[in-house]
């Protein structure tokens, strides 16, 4: 990878950690379990894979355990626009 | 009455039908026999459970909980009988259970070697289920050597498992090559060194030709070359045959599986089936195929139970998808990759780590693999199939590219030319793509 590629990837890479929330593509998935088993704080992130929902939880510390760990790349960061951003706050709150 | 849904089967496909009838109706009574005793868990982390990456309790994605929450009957029996004219199975134990629609998910097992001995002695594994792993897992506490026979993704699970078990493993191929007819031979190479790298003996051109016992104990193998090798277990994983039994003693049409329409109806109108036992129509081929696969099982199944239900809407396979994790490489395999010359064919790009970057919208995969490899086989006006091995950033777009048949006469081409940025053409090409097509 040339450098200016690299740089580039590490900002995106970093926006997304930060403002992103951990994303399934369900047809990958094999429920084996990895995940959840490896996040630090609990969160049932195949029970998430098996329905297709993004994982939304405010609790979720974005440190890509879960995705890193997946053995068949199911889950990704994806940056949430501003529009969802407060859509999700307004769920949060119900 | 309220109607009764009977489910032959508690695997991903039986599962799903579980779920989509109960989705669809608050009244069906649903009824789930398997004979597994563990009930229902993930087929796929059973490689996982052998690696040690997950704890055996992990194997299992519903909990009490949400099968409460389906409101299933659930039977721990198997099933011997159908009498489709009156109705009911008959359970191993003389029980008799009536239905009105009944679903046949009973999935596949192991293709049997044509070698003597395989099936009593202790020693000889294969990996259907929840109980070979742990049979396996028992065994690799105490052996020191493993010959594991079979040449494609179960086989080298097995492998990867017991060389993580401290068990020494020699692995046999037939040919000269890693899965000579999925892969080309470059990732075939990339594969077989990381297994080297992990210390596997990998022998080529290798076939067992006897299992040699001592005492009803496997002790080695001796293979057609007459070369002896001394191990405690021989493990074997040379293919699938759908559990078709049932269905053949009530006179269904069968061909390798169970055959049945896009409603996933079989011959019988009230049975259906899915999963790795069902055999479908595939609008690529044009022919009747299983798929054999997690994904396909759930969708199947999801298919059979809104069909069952009445609420039926057509399940069509989609383009061939595959992903996997080959020697530590999360893998994907889209569309025709194989070494069968396919006529629309033109040419083969490939590209390696140095070309790869970031999609331009934002999003993190994975990516901390050391090998990242892309192969593309390119058509006359589009891309017929792809296999992404390490950084799995452009699986998802390839996906759509393949299965939509994107025109890429554009970049067709500049794909083609020597030492191409390959992965920076399809990243670009998507992003325009996708804008036109509202993905
Ligand atoms: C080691 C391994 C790794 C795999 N890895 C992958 C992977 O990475 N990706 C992928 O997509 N697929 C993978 N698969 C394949 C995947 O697991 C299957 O395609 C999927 O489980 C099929 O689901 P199913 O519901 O059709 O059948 P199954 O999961 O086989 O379930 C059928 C169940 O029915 C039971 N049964 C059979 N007959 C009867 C009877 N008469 N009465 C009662 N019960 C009965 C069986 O015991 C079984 O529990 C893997 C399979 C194995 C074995
Ligand atoms: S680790 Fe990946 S494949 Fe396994 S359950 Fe989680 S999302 Fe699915
Ligand atoms: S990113 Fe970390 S905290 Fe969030 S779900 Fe994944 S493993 Fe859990």
């Amino acid at each position: 990878m040339t450098l200016r590629n690299y740089l580039r990837r590490e900002t995106t890479r970093r926006q997304a950690l930060v403002k992103g929330y951990v994303v399934p593509d369900s047809s990958r998935c094999v429920q084996c379990g990895i995940c959840s088993y490896n996040c630090p704080i609990g969160i049932d992130v195949r029970r998430h894979a098996w329905v297709g929902s993004p994982v939304k939880d405010n609790h979720c510390l974005t440190c890509g355990e879960c995705v890193d760990r997946c053995p068949r790349g199911v889950l990704q960061f994806e940056r949430t626009n501003i529009f969802d951003e407060k859509k999700f706050k307004l769920e949060d709150k119900k | 009455m309220k109607p009764r849904y009977l489910i032959i089967g508690m695997g991903a496909a039986g599962v799903s039908a579980a779920e989509a009838i109960r989705d669809a109706s608050a009244e069906a009574e649903i009824t789930l026999i398997g004979d597994e005793r563990v009930g229902f868990y993930s087929r796929p982390g059973l490689a996982y459970y052998l690696t040690q990456e997950i704890p055996e309790k992990h194997l299992f994605p519903f909990g009490k909980e949400d099968f409460q929450r389906l409101r299933l009957q659930i039977l721990h029996a198997r099933v011997v009988d159908i009498a489709p004219q009156e109705h009911y199975v008959t359970l191993h134990d003389g029980r008799k259970l009536a239905y009105d629609r009944l679903l046949i998910a009973t999935g596949a097992s192991a293709a049997q070697p044509s070698l003597p001995n395989t099936k009593k002695l202790q020693g000889i594994v294969k990996l259907d289920n929840y109980a070979d792993a742990q049979d396996i897992r028992k065994l690799s506490r105490r052996a020191r050597a493993a010959v594991v026979i079979g040449g494609g993704i179960t086989a080298l699970e097995i492998v990867e498992g017991l060389q993580e078990n401290g068990v020494k493993t020699h692995y046999f191929l037939r040919g000269e090559r890693y899965w000579g007819n999925v892969l080309d031979e470059a990732e075939s190479r990339i594969i077989e060194n990381r297994l080297k790298e992990e210390g596997v003996d990998i022998h080529y051109h290798t076939e067992a030709e006897e299992i040699l016992e001592k005492r009803g104990k496997v002790v080695g193998v001796r293979t057609k070359a007459g070369q002896q090798i001394k191990c405690s277990i021989v493990a074997y994983a040379i293919g699938i045959r759908p559990r078709i039994k049932l269905a053949e003693s009530i006179g269904l049409q069968i061909e390798r599986g169970i055959l049945v329409n896009e409603f996933m109806q079989s011959s019988i109108p009230d049975i259906f089936a899915a999963g790795d036992v069902a055999q479908v129509f595939d609008p690529y081929s044009g022919q009747y195929v299983i798929d054999s696969l997690w994904g396909p099982a759930r969708l199947q199944g999801r298919a059979a139970g809104l069909a069952m239900i009445g609420e039926g809407v057509p399940y069509h396979k989609g383009v061939p998808f595959n992903v996997t994790r080959l020697a530590g490489l999360t893998t994907t395999i889209i569309g025709q990759v194989g070494s069968g010359a396919d006529k629309d064919l033109v040419g083969i790009a490939r590209g390696d780590s140095e070309t790869w970057r970031q999609l331009p919208d934002a999003i993190a995969c994975q990516q901390s693999f050391d090998i990242n490899h892309l192969r593309l086989q390119i058509g006359n006006q589009r891309i017929l199939g792809s296999i992404v091995m390490g950084d799995q950033t452009l699986s998802q777009p390839l996906r759509h590219l393949i299965a939509r048949k994107a025109n890429i006469t554009s970049i067709k081409d500049s794909l083609l030319m020597p030492q191409a940025p390959i992965a920076d053409l399809i990243a670009a090409f998507w992003a325009e793509w996708r804008k036109d097509h509202e993905i």
